[in-house]
């Protein structure tokens, strides 16, 4: 007996050893803590906030958040406490221990509002210690913005622990927050806390700063000057931010019109059609990702830098069989010119409504061409920033394609006088097909980068072309200098009035000022000087 | 005008014309009217209104062949004259609906009232008067022409470069007038009118008036461009197209010729877009986009350019062409075919229908005379017939 009864002993014993490995905190704080969830009362469910949160346990996340989510199902019965997940599987609150079913008589712990701000302290400060840096970072942010006076301990205790930079420096400017509303808070504390929200200097921080209520007069006195400081420092953000929008759009305009001044700056051709091959370029861009997609997932990086040189080579050849079958025949009719090329575009866009139907198509951005950045107090999206570079990559080329090659030559010598040309063995119908080649080509390669940032349909050219037709207009005819300064001044300019009369009527004001300026400046802003004019 | 001057503008082919659209606005209304519903010679309700909308569109067309066709404008945004004569219309058959419309507010237009509007914008002063609006409706088109114009062509703005601006010009008013507080009715634009000069704009009576009324202002349009192009004015007209630095250089002041037709122009495009409105029941800024100007400027192209005739006869060819392909299983392929008649017609039919005709007919009486000239001198027997050139 006894030695059965010492045997019954030592296999409880050995139990309880084991549970209290497995569990080292079997009906300990924790989980009487989760048993009050159970309780159906609003202080025991705030009491059990804290505890858990303060607890350590590597539950105490998915039961908080289950909680901020309804998630979190109590049995009043049992006393038992369940985490629901989204997938539908249940564990046990308490152990971590997954159940089978959660019991009908349990429901999801309440909430009030005030709850709710402790649950969203309690997650802020169980994030702040996260292994994630993303993590922690956000956590950091979502007490900054919170600013619970709660949080402050669990800000201390990370920013104790915390190595990185940037998550100590969200970090500091939450403490900050924090501090500059806590009522008991020295003057000294909040002092330094005005002082680091003045360094963050952005909308938020000029939020907390004009928010924060009765406070000792020096606080006030230095929280006036933070604000006055920080509005300033908007204001020029702002201004760099309309800048960058303004380049971004003068890059687009540039790349839609910088064609459109080969063909019409260079051989004075009025193509209509120009923004149909900016709708070619985006389609061939369109075809190579789709064929991407369905047999070389792996490349869909690359697909981009494999459309360019197809949509330079689709548009182009399309280009020199529109000169070769239309507009040769219509050298030295302007008018006749702009009519024949008005009548190509409604058949190119009617063609590919017809192949590819008249809905927009999805075209994708690869991966370096998604996302953003920040720049200070401004966000910087990549794709924008590539087609900004992409641009002036484009234009570069072209100068010096002009510039240096026999090509260029031979197109700059027709320009300036097409009978001395042609006296001198510049077999002038070749270059002019050429040239118009080349035109359409480059709208072609505008229009895979301009497939990144608008609707691929086929209405897509006929947005563009009054605007390159402005920028050509406004830049001055034949001078590739004029287009980048017209593209540029126009897309900043527009930009700038935005904000001011607004989207539309910026636009409107953008189009009577050019039709004004032409008045002035007939031949645009750098004329070609000479006879070239009156050809 | 004198008699006179009506005799010597009008040759035979404009007689035959003024003669047929005579005959169509007196005798499809009368038809339309007066024969029983079903009758074989009875022209249906639906195709006065279409009709009445071609004879608007014939008005557009001879408005930008006066300027195009004899003195070299190209005027890419002459559906923004169209369309302001249009709203000027439609603004006063908003003001006619009166306690009609859905909120029954004696005042103000329903689209005002849903937009929460307290009074009346100033610029719809009026417009409850009909004289005001029809003068209106020369006003305000003649008015931005001549504006647009003086700036323009005092500083030499010519040939493509005046074709962008006023394409640029027609599709800021596109912009302008699709804002909701600009006070036109937003993108839904003007529509659901009732009354005219107390007439239901419904009622056949009225639409076969509106259709004889457009008759007579095509007519009346014609006399005024043909008194304009066979007087001593046309032909300086003609010359600027020509040559326009040479005629400068002969003493006239070519940008007062040219402010001349392209506001007389601009006024009779406003008119044809007044008698459009009350026909198709609605006006929206969708009137103001570029391709309807292009589009009406090839119609022209289609006729022949300064004919005249041609430009009307394009006008009302391309448009029932339009309708009736649109309307079938060709649908698809109307724009096709209308982007091809851009083409084509400039590659091979530069002068248009009646031009190419007119060329052919002269040639033909050329070859007569000459071989009528030919036999009496071989009847003389006195010198060889001349070999033709």
């Amino acid at each position: 007996m006894p030695a059965h009864l010492s045997a019954r002993l030592y296999s409880l014993a050995l139990t309880l050893f084991l549970i209290a490995f497995a569990l080292p905190a079997l009906a300990g704080p924790f989980e009487d803590a989760v048993a009050k969830f159970a309780n159906d009362d609003f202080s025991d469910t705030e009491e059990a906030i804290g505890v858990i949160a303060g607890s350590g346990n590597k539950l105490a996340f998915p039961i908080i958040s289950a909680l901020q989510d309804g998630r979190l199902m109590a049995d009043p019965d049992s006393k038992k406490v369940y985490v629901t997940g989204a997938d539908g599987k249940s564990i046990d609150a308490a152990s971590g221990e997954a159940v089978a079913s959660v019991p009908d008589s349990a429901s999801a712990v309440r909430l009030n509002n005030r709850l709710r701000r402790s649950v969203d302290a309690a997650i802020g400060s169980l994030t702040l210690q996260s292994p994630d840096l993303g993590t922690r970072l956000q956590a950091a942010q979502s007490v900054f913005k919170s600013h619970e006076e709660t949080a402050l301990e669990a800000v201390d205790a990370a920013l104790a622990k915390e190595t990185n930079r940037s998550v100590k420096a969200a970090l500091g400017e939450a403490r900050a927050a924090i501090l500059l509303f806590k009522p008991d808070a020295s003057e000294v504390e909040k002092l330094e806390a005005v002082a680091t929200l003045k360094a963050r200097g952005d909308q938020d921080a000029l939020a907390l700063l004009t928010g924060m209520g009765d406070q000792p007069a020096l606080v006030t006195k230095a929280a006036a000057s933070a604000i006055a400081s920080i509005q300033n420092s908007l204001a020029v953000w702002s201004m760099v931010q309309n800048a960058w929008y303004g380049l971004s759009l003068g890059s687009v305009l540039l790349l839609a019109a910088i064609g459109l001044a080969i063909t019409f700056g260079v051989m004075g051709v009025i193509n209509m059609a120009h923004g149909e091959m900016v709708m070619i370029g985006a389609y061939t861009t369109f075809v190579v990702q789709e064929v991407i997609r369905s047999s070389y997932p792996g490349l869909f990086d690359y697909s981009l830098l494999i459309a360019v040189p197809l949509a330079f080579l689709v548009a182009g050849a399309i280009g020199v069989l529109i000169e070769r079958s239309i507009i040769r025949f219509l050298y030295g009719r302007p008018l006749e010119t702009l009519l024949a090329t008005w009548g190509l575009s409604l058949v190119l866009q009617q063609a590919v409504r017809t192949m590819f139907g008249p809905t927009n198509r999805e075209v994708g951005n690869p991966s370096w061409m998604s996302g953003a950045f920040e720049l200070g107090q401004i966000t910087i999206t990549y794709n924008r920033l590539w087609i900004l570079l992409f641009t002036l990559a484009v234009f570069a080329i072209l100068l010096a394609m002009l510039r240096y090659t026999a090509l260029g030559l031979e197109m700059r010598a027709v320009t300036q006088n097409r009978r001395m040309a042609a006296s001198m063995g510049i077999a002038t119908s070749r270059v002019d097909a050429l040239t118009f080649g080349l035109g359409s080509g480059i709208a072609g390669i505008a229009g895979v980068a301009l497939s990144q940032i608008d609707n691929v349909s086929p209405n897509l050219g006929q947005s563009y072309i009054i605007d390159s037709f402005m920028v050509v207009v406004f830049g001055g005819v034949g001078n590739l200098w004029g287009t980048l300064v017209g593209a540029f001044t126009l897309g900043i300019a527009n930009k700038f009035l935005e904000p001011v009369a607004g989207a539309v009527l910026g636009k409107i004001a953008i189009l009577v000022l050019i039709i004004l300026f032409i008045q002035k400046r007939p031949r645009g802003l750098f004329a070609l000087k000479g006879r070239a004019v009156e050809a | 005008m004198t008699p006179h001057m009506l005799t010597r503008s009008l040759d035979r082919g404009a007689t035959i014309f003024l003669a047929i659209v005579a005959a169509c606005g007196i005798l499809i209304p009368l038809s339309n009217l007066l024969l029983p519903a079903g009758s074989f010679l009875q022209v249906p309700t639906y195709l006065v209104a279409l009709w009445g909308k071609y004879v608007c569109y014939a008005i557009l067309a001879l408005s930008i062949d006066l300027i195009w066709g004899y003195c070299g404008i190209l005027s890419l945004g002459h559906g923004a004259f169209f369309a302001l004569g249009g709203y000027a219309m439609g603004m006063y058959l908003m003001r006619q609906i009166g306690t009609r419309g859905v909120y029954g507010n004696p005042i103000l237009p329903d689209f005002m009232v849903f937009l929460n509007w307290q009074e009346l914008p100033w610029y719809w002063y009026g417009f409850d008067m009909f004289w005001f609006a029809a003068l209106m409706v020369l006003v305000v088109p003649g008015l931005l022409a001549f504006c647009f114009g003086w700036l323009a062509f005092r500083s030499r703005v010519t040939g493509v470069y005046l074709s962008i601006i006023t394409q640029a010009m027609t599709y800021a008013l596109l912009l302008a007038f699709f804002r909701n507080d600009f006070g036109f009715g937003g993108n839904n634009g003007l529509t659901d009118f009732k009354d005219i000069l107390g007439f239901n704009v419904q009622a056949e009576g009225t639409r076969a008036a509106l259709f004889a009324l457009s008759c007579l202002a095509l007519i009346i349009g014609f006399l005024i461009c043909r008194a304009i192009v066979s007087s001593k004015l046309g032909k300086v007209l003609i010359a600027v197209r020509d040559a326009e630095s040479r005629t400068r250089f002969l003493g006239y002041r070519v940008e007062s010729y040219k402010l001349f037709v392209f506001t007389v122009s601009a006024c009779m495009a406003g008119v044809a877009g007044a008698l459009y409105v009350p026909q198709v029941g609605i006006i929206n800024p969708s009137e103001f986009a570029p391709g309807n100007s292009i589009e009406a400027v090839i119609w022209v192209a289609v006729g022949g350019r300064g004919t005249l005739v041609g430009a009307a006869l394009g006008a009302v060819v391309v448009n029932y062409a339009k309708t009736f392909f649109t309307s079938g299983v060709l649908a698809p392929y109307w724009l096709f075919m209308l982007g091809a008649l851009f083409i084509l017609v400039t590659l091979l039919l530069p002068r248009g229908i009646v031009g190419t005709f007119n060329a052919w007919r002269d040639s033909a009486r050329e070859k007569r005379t000459a071989a009528a000239a030919a036999s009496a001198a071989a009847e003389d027997g006195m010198v060889q017939p001349k070999m033709a050139e």
